[in-house]
């Protein structure tokens, strides 16, 4: 058996991890603040200002810890790899995964986001009160679901996902309960977002993706070539597999609550000459910290039957992807909150 | 599995301090001090042997003491700590620094 090995993050502006005999030392202020024996961590991830000595790089790579940096605010700089998970191996099998079984992956995602899409909805549900078109989406959803467990092809799965997908956003502007301010929803609009609910919505998607797309190199897989998505010159195709499963559980919510609080104000928002809504620097700042607390919070992972922290959940998942894709864990365990 | 290590090391003859020294950084190799002369490791079988082959080597046997206490696998449920120097699970808990 395997063992689940243990992540270390180093979140300390101005630490420096060091090397002794066979424990890995963190010095804070040049006290040292932590002892570790190197056998039970498995990644390393360092963020922002944080030194690491060329011994333990050279260590981490004998003993096949990943070791990788970040900045401070999570975009993925570089990794120091071990030799024997070498990513070459993991990359190629990830390639030849994607070229040939794309699909229980794939389905295993989608399952996962209409899943949580649904408790969405749910949630508003016990907190509102039912109402006829409600539970004739969810269940309509629900027969999605069950018609998704059973499919084995990869354009019917997107169909499954695109209809899940209307018929959420479909009622998602009757999650918005307090209208005082005026914010309407009434359906998905991209590139540009023409209102203030699309504009945080692909902005939150976009922050969300880039951390995912930093979780992933950080595990050592390719973040362009995706199972879900297309591959597409430029697109983290990947990390928009892994997005799905947080989109609504994270990225939703949060815009719901910021909205619904009335955190923020259509003053908020600047509608450019083409029609596009962008949020003021302010508002952006406001988003990103309520983002940061977001990620403070600790969830039960149903798979690790852990407390985990919610930002360093695309950490988890990219690292039970790369299980799979090694062959440890024979199906992907996409991320599903109770 | 976890192996609890606990040593007496005599001072009496020289040397004692260096052996006590010695086997203090083996075992901080391979699990965390708990307290002053106890090591709790949670290790695999094979390092087991490998350590415990280092601490057999290390050791006076003519006048230190070296006891081992092996827990097993299910071993939380045999562990309780009270007080201070509240000690860390390196496999379970989140070392975010």
């Amino acid at each position: 058996m395997k063992r689940l090995q243990n992540s270390l993050y180093i979140n300390t502006q101005g630490a420096y991890l060091h090397k002794e005999r066979e424990t890995l030392v963190i010095d804070i202020n040049k006290e040292k603040a932590a002892q570790l024996p190197i056998h039970g961590i498995g990644a390393i991830f360092c963020f922002g200002n944080v030194m690491v000595s060329p011994q333990v790089m050279g260590f981490c790579g004998e003993n096949s810890v990943n070791l990788a940096f970040f900045t401070e605010y999570g975009r993925f700089l570089a990794r120091v790899q071990g030799k024997q998970t070498g990513n070459v191996l993991l990359r190629r099998a990830q390639y030849r995964k994607a070229d040939e079984d794309p699909v229980s992956v794939a389905r295993n995602i989608v399952a996962a986001k209409i899943q949580m899409q649904k408790q969405v909805l749910q949630r508003h549900q016990r907190n509102h009160g039912n109402s006829v078109e409600f539970s004739q989406q969810i269940t309509a959803i629900n027969h999605v679901l069950d018609t998704l467990k059973h499919c084995a092809d990869l354009d019917k799965i997107r169909g499954y996902e695109g209809e899940a997908a209307s018929r959420y956003f479909s009622v998602f502007n009757m999650l918005l309960t307090n209208k005082d301010l005026g914010f309407e929803f009434s359906g998905r609009v991209r590139r540009p977002p023409t209102d203030p609910v699309n504009c945080l919505l692909s902005f939150m998607y976009s922050v969300l993706g880039n951390d995912i797309s930093a979780a992933l190199q950080g595990v050592g897989l390719d973040p362009q070539v995706g199972f879900l998505h297309q591959e597409r010159p430029g697109r983290d195709s990947l990390a928009l597999d892994l997005l799905e499963e947080f989109r609504a559980f994270i990225a939703d919510r949060l815009v719901l609550t910021l909205l619904n609080r009335q955190q923020l104000k259509p003053s908020d928002f600047i509608t450019e000459t083409g029609g596009a809504v962008k949020l003021k620097d302010d508002a952006r700042k406001l988003v990103l910290k309520e983002y940061q607390s977001r990620k403070q919070q600790k969830i039960r992972h149903q798979f690790l039957d852990e407390d985990v922290e919610i930002g360093l959940l695309p950490h988890v998942q990219a690292l039970l992807l790369a299980r799979h894709i090694r062959g440890d864990l024979q199906q992907y365990p996409p991320f599903i909150s109770k | 599995m976890m192996v609890l290590i606990t040593y007496d090391v005599s001072f009496d003859n020289e040397g004692g301090q260096r052996r006590l020294r010695h086997i203090a950084k083996i075992c901080q190799n391979y699990g965390t001090r708990v307290q002053y002369s106890v090591f709790e490791c949670d290790i695999d079988p094979s390092q087991w042997v490998a350590l415990k082959s280092k601490l057999l080597s290390t050791y006076d046997d003519s006048v230190d003491s070296l006891r081992f206490y092996i827990l097993g696998k299910n071993w939380r449920s045999k562990v309780e700590h009270h007080g201070a120097k509240a000690t860390l699970d390196l496999f379970a808990d989140p070392l975010i620094i």
